[in-house]
């Protein structure tokens, strides 16, 4: 077993009077994809949004408990957002590359960062990032078209180039098959058994096939609580909980 | 088969309702269209004859004046601004009805040029200073009276008393048409000269440059506090009673009637700072306090637009909520609203009723020179020489709604040649 990444202890999530998660704990570890699966509205999006902490956003959600990443408390007052999402790489449900050139969108994040010293570093970084997303072949001859112009498959791919360029340890994916077609589905969990060697990857998911296909472990969340948590053969084959039985027989959600 | 039966009450009565409505929608819109077209047709008609100008040339001889006419050419512009060749003029005019001698006769020939033959004179000279001969060919601008008639605005049949223009006057014009001696020229003048009490020397340049500086003043102060307002409120701004507060009260202003804010530059800026009355600045403050929450209103909107998972892509990256806002959201949001900022700039350039209140109504000679100099507006020019009963006035007055409007259509193509042109395509 890797070494443990991610631990989250206890973590209660409110937006405004609403308790959107109750007590959730759990580990995860490193180079591994771990699964998060649960009906819609069960909290999933929620708790993988805490991780590099894009709740903040909202005005009037509120994190209760610790998430440590590498044993950093990433709610601590020294946590820069910043700092945490450059290791936390988030990929989303629907594509959403900037009106911009494919170029342009890889070499934003190094830009910001100061990762890059020069213009050949940042071609570098930008072919390293598309080479690693398998999207370089595809889009080599049009850098500097606009990323919206391809395909929503390709767009997804530009989007986890966007997300590897600042070289995070973390990358979170928000149902990122969603909006594809089988084909686009298939190239991203492809793609996705090639990252974790690099990368550690936490996956929100509605297709259970997904979830035992790419991952090594999985969370099943219900309305709001963390209702069983095993290796990926185990839930599938022989849950402990009633209700993961139920869930993925298709007996609900 | 069934779906061939035309037969079917329902489908007639369905489908001739559709019809009827096509009908009643082309007659508003043809009704939209021929009032606009009436508009246009009947501003061009009694504005197109401003543009031109009726001039007649008269031979003048400046002999007795100075020694030798070679000698204008050392004489600077002061000089010649000195000579006192009045009488003279005067002479050189009377010559050109040799017949008249009555001395009350004379004058009425006065009376058919501008009263400014002199200054005119003044100006060829300084303009030709090198060639001057001993007998030059000088257009003088006919009087305002003369050019109406030449232009055909001048009724001659009715009783002499009630007309501006004597029978002897008029058989001057008809002497001079018989002689070749009226003609018509690009009234060039309009454009650069101020105001006037004689229409055919007024001109619009002081109310253009007034515009121009009121719009300078206008967009140097509503265009930045206009963006950053928004911006600040749409992407920063806590969601809590005092923004909603912030937010009802900016969309009331926009509803506010413009006169009101003419009271406020009156009793705020005039009468409290102190500032310079009948000037662009104030004008400009003034407008600019309506303009502002149009581009505020518009420019939300256009940020309110732009998709959520933009920002959340940037920050997701590390990106700072300034740097989402400024690389990404903004840029996207930019031409719908600088489109609005444009079309509130458009209303400032037309605005009249603030301008009457600070001042901006005055009769205004000379074309400004600086935003704190007195001047007047397109619009306000409109509405002085509109009250003018000289026939003279009621073409310019045409003329600067066609110039007022020819301004707006630019400002708005424009706005509509920055949405096409910078719009984001997804």
């Amino acid at each position: 077993m890797n070494e443990t990444k991610i631990i989250t202890n206890n973590v209660n999530v409110y937006y405004g009077e609403k308790q959107a998660l109750h007590n959730v704990s759990m580990n995860m570890q490193a180079n591994e994809v771990t699964a998060l699966i649960g009906p819609s509205g069960c909290g999933k999006s929620t708790f993988i949004r805490c991780l590099n902490r894009m709740n903040d956003v909202i005005d009037t959600c509120k994190v209760e408990g610790t998430i440590t990443i590498d044993g950093y408390d990433i709610y601590s007052k020294e946590t820069s957002v910043e700092k945490l999402r450059e290791r936390v790489g988030m990929v989303f449900q629907k594509p959403n590359p900037f009106p911009k050139s494919i170029y342009e969108n890889v070499a934003y994040g190094p830009k910001i960062h100061g990762i890059a010293n020069n213009k050949n570093e940042l071609d570098e970084i930008v072919e390293n990032s598309l080479k690693q997303a398998a999207i370089f072949d595809e889009v080599k001859d049009r850098l500097h078209e606009p990323g919206t112009a391809l395909s929503g498959g390709q767009q997804q791919r530009l989007c986890i180039a966007r997300a590897i360029s600042v070289n995070p340890d973390i990358i979170l994916m928000d149902e990122p098959c969603s909006a594809l077609d089988p084909i686009a589905t298939a190239r991203i969990e492809e793609l996705m058994e090639e990252l974790k060697k690099d990368y550690t990857i936490v996956i929100v998911t509605h297709s259970m096939q997904q979830a035992a296909r790419v991952s090594t472990k999985t969370g099943f969340f219900h309305m709001g609580n963390l209702v069983e948590v095993d290796k990926t053969e185990v839930i599938f084959s022989n849950p402990s909980n009633k209700k993961t039985q139920d869930y993925i027989t298709g007996r609900f959600g | 088969m069934s779906f061939v039966n035309l037969n079917d009450n329902n489908l007639q009565k369905r489908l001739s309702r559709e019809f009827r409505f096509k009908v009643y929608c082309i007659m508003a819109m043809t009704f939209a269209l021929g009032f606009v077209l009436f508009l246009f047709t009947s501003i061009f008609s009694t504005g197109y004859s401003a543009f031109y100008k009726t001039m007649i040339p008269i031979e003048i001889s400046l002999s007795s004046v100075v020694s030798d006419s070679n000698s204008f050419a050392l004489m600077t512009n002061e000089e010649i601004n000195d000579l006192s060749i009045y009488s003279l003029s005067k002479k050189n005019i009377y010559n050109l009805f040799p017949n008249i001698t009555d001395r009350k006769e004379k004058k009425e020939i006065l009376k058919i040029f501008s009263y400014e033959f002199e200054d005119e004179i003044k100006n060829f000279l300084k303009d030709n200073k090198e060639n001057i001969n001993d007998i030059n060919i000088i257009y003088l601008t006919a009087s305002d009276d003369i050019d109406q008639l030449h232009k055909g605005n001048f009724p001659r049949d009715i009783p002499e008393k009630r007309r501006r223009l004597s029978d002897l006057q008029l058989s001057f014009y008809d002497e001079l048409i018989l002689e070749n001696k009226i003609e018509t020229e690009f009234n060039f003048p309009f454009f650069t000269r101020g105001d006037s009490r004689e229409p055919e020397l007024a001109g619009i340049g002081g109310a253009l440059a007034g515009s121009f500086f009121t719009i300078i003043v206008v967009l140097i102060l509503s265009l930045p506090f206009g963006l950053l307002a928004a911006i600040y409120l749409q992407e920063f701004a806590p969601q809590n009673k005092f923004t909603d507060f912030i937010e009802i009260n900016i969309n009331n202003l926009a509803a506010v009637p413009s006169i009101v804010f003419g009271l406020l530059g009156l009793g705020i800026l005039l009468n409290t700072f102190g500032m310079p009355r009948s000037t662009a600045l104030v004008g400009g403050v003034t407008l600019s306090l309506m303009t502002l929450p149009t581009i505020i209103i518009a420019t939300r909107a256009a940020l309110r637009a732009v998709p959520p998972s933009i920002r959340e892509a940037a920050l997701a990256v590390g990106a700072t909520r300034m740097q989402a806002v400024m690389h990404h959201v903004v840029p996207v949001a930019m031409p719908g609203s600088l489109t609005g900022a444009i079309i509130g700039i458009a209303q400032a350039l037309g605005e009249t009723a603030p301008l009457l209140l600070i001042g901006m109504v005055a009769f205004v000679v000379d074309v400004p020179s600086t935003p704190v100099d007195p001047s007047a507006s397109l619009p306000v020019q409109i509405y002085l020489w509109a009250e003018s009963a000289e026939r003279g006035f009621v073409e310019k007055t045409s003329a600067t709604i066609m110039m007022l409007l020819g301004l707006l259509i630019i400002l708005n193509l424009t706005a509509v040649i920055i949405r096409r042109k910078f719009e984001t395509k997804w």
